[in-house]
């Protein structure tokens, strides 16, 4: 089943497996959750080191992607003093930057690029909170349709529209506020190893059900983050990427689908997201199965993104997430390491978490990371972004050369 | 501190006038015959544009709902713990709501609810939901 490099198939009409693949990458974080740098000079820094880390400069980059930003990613071109022949400055809200790489992969399978740079960059933890944002979005009046029929009920933080979809799950199939309260603890394992998150300190499921309610069923432990952060992610031809600095990690599949907006009511299914479309189109193209994946990254806005997301993504079955879960699956030493960077819920979460998958993704298949947080023969990962509330979501599949 | 109170627009204003005498309007496809929420210039499922307004029970059951701890929004502050919830009317249709009327503990999924109201300063009133 397993096409070849540059094949097509059924799955991959256009042949893009394979054909790009994540050349250098960098983040910015703290375990303050603050940093000192902001805006351009922030997206610059990281810039320049996922540059460096591919042995690349600015002058082989001739695609941007960016998502923040009125013209997003030719602002951030002109900043940058470039003049790429190839632009994307789609905004999903947190799964933007898989859906970069989709579409990098898919120009550079076209011939449209050869090197694309993805940048992110926000410190909201700073330079003040988004409540500000919310309140004059509210004064505008009636023009996000959330605005005239969910800001007056009391919705608007995040939390309100995920609690439901928690609320809904366990009404459906019975999850415990301890099954999803293992997500939060395994994760946290994972932080406890890396030097760089903003949190720790190992965790129980008693310290998650102990911590204050936001949105019932969701405590203040199962969500996530508020800190400043940054991340950049160069996507290359695969064949010049066998060139560079660093082993090239291959993008072999991926997939993009969307339910509804800002608005939850409008969510066909609150215990079904888009991943169900996404993640089975992101593994076909790529030829491979959820039991083939060695490191899942997948997006913690709270711990009911991630139970969504493996029942959607096919690595339980529906309704099966928190047995799956409630054992340590996704911590250290578990059957399917998760967010092994600490994820949005104990690393970092500027407000939309998705470059970081990516960056986390293909640190473990160069197998460079360290303090015993590195997966052993990890070949094949997944990272999977989840944008607006359980909207938007992107499936990115990356493997070693050795699974092309 | 009042809750946010909507502005209607030209295409939403009927669902807003009818709330002054508590009547609460789902927006129509007569092709369909099926219900539109939240209203829009045209009908989702068959994009034709002659949607209409009808009357609604008032009567539907709990979807899902949360306890809200922290405010989700600056408006609601002073309301906490309150409940939010999505509310499938019998008419076919799911809507943001709050649920009211019970102990917050009180809600279940699945619980048949009612349309009440909650007076807005210009007499314009929210359908709010309580057990039935």
């Amino acid at each position: 089943m397993s096409p070849a490099t540059g094949g097509r198939s059924e799955d991959d009409p256009a042949g893009v497996r394979g054909k790009a693949s994540i050349v250098g990458v960098a983040d910015a974080v703290s375990p303050t959750g603050k940093l000192d740098l902001h805006g351009r000079e922030l997206e610059v820094s990281v810039v320049r080191e996922a540059l460096g880390d591919a042995g690349l400069t600015l002058a082989d980059v001739d695609g941007v992607c960016c998502a923040t930003g009125m013209m997003a990613s030719v602002e951030l071109a002109e900043y940058l003093g470039i003049r790429p022949r190839w632009t994307d400055s789609t905004m999903t809200g947190g799964s933007s930057f898989e859906i970069h790489v989709e579409h990098a992969a898919c120009a550079i399978a076209a011939g449209q690029a050869d090197t694309v740079l993805i940048v992110y960059a926000a410190t909201p933890r700073s330079r003040g909170q988004d409540m500000a944002q919310m309140a004059s979005a509210m004064s505008g009046g009636g023009q996000m349709p959330m605005v005239e029929w969910d800001i007056p009920y009391g919705f608007g933080i995040p939390a309100a529209s995920y609690s439901l979809a928690a609320t809904r799950h366990m009404a459906e199939f019975g999850t415990t506020p301890e099954q999803l309260a293992a997500i939060s603890v395994s994760t946290r394992a994972w932080a406890s190893k890396n030097p760089q998150a903003r949190f720790q300190d190992p965790i129980s499921v008693d310290d998650v059900l102990a911590s204050p309610y936001v949105a019932e069923p969701l405590h203040k432990l199962e969500c996530c983050l508020v800190t400043d952060g940054a991340g950049a992610v160069i996507v290359s031809r695969t064949d010049r990427a066998r060139h560079l600095a660093k082993p090239p990690v291959a993008v072999l599949g991926v997939g993009t689908a969307h339910t509804h907006g800002m608005s939850i009511s409008q969510m066909p299914d609150l215990c079904t997201t888009a991943a169900a479309v996404s993640g089975p189109r992101a593994f076909a193209m790529a030829g491979l199965a959820p039991e083939d994946v060695d490191v899942l990254e997948t997006y913690d806005s709270f711990t009911i993104t991630v139970l969504l997301a493996l029942e959607d993504l096919g690595f339980c079955k529906k309704g099966d997430g928190g047995a799956f879960v409630a054992e340590g699956a996704l911590g250290p030493g578990g059957s399917l390491p998760t967010n092994t960077n600490g994820g949005g819920l104990s690393y970092t979460h500027p407000g939309m978490y998705g470059i970081f998958p990516l960056v986390e993704a293909t640190r473990q298949l160069r197998g460079e990371v360290g303090n015993g947080r590195q997966v052993g023969g990890a070949n094949v990962a997944v990272a999977h972004g989840c944008g607006g509330v359980l909207s938007a979501t992107s499936t990115v599949v990356l493997g070693r050369e050795e699974v092309l | 501190m009042a809750r946010f109170e909507p502005k209607a627009s030209p295409l939403t204003e009927p669902f807003w006038d009818a709330t002054r005498d508590k009547k609460l309007l789902v927006q129509w496809c007569p092709d369909c015959d099926a219900g539109v929420y939240w209203p829009r210039v045209h009908c989702p499922r068959c994009l034709g544009g002659d949607l209409g307004w009808k009357e609604a029970s008032g009567r539907g059951s709990v979807y899902s709902f949360s306890v809200m701890h922290v405010a989700g929004n600056p408006m609601m502050a002073d309301r906490v713990p309150y409940v939010i919830g999505l509310v499938d009317l019998d008419e076919g249709v799911r809507i943001a709501t709050n649920i009211v009327g019970c102990e917050p503990a009180a809600v279940r999924v699945a619980m048949a609810v009612a349309v009440t109201w909650e007076t807005m300063s210009d007499g314009r009133n929210l359908p709010l939901f309580e057990p039935a």
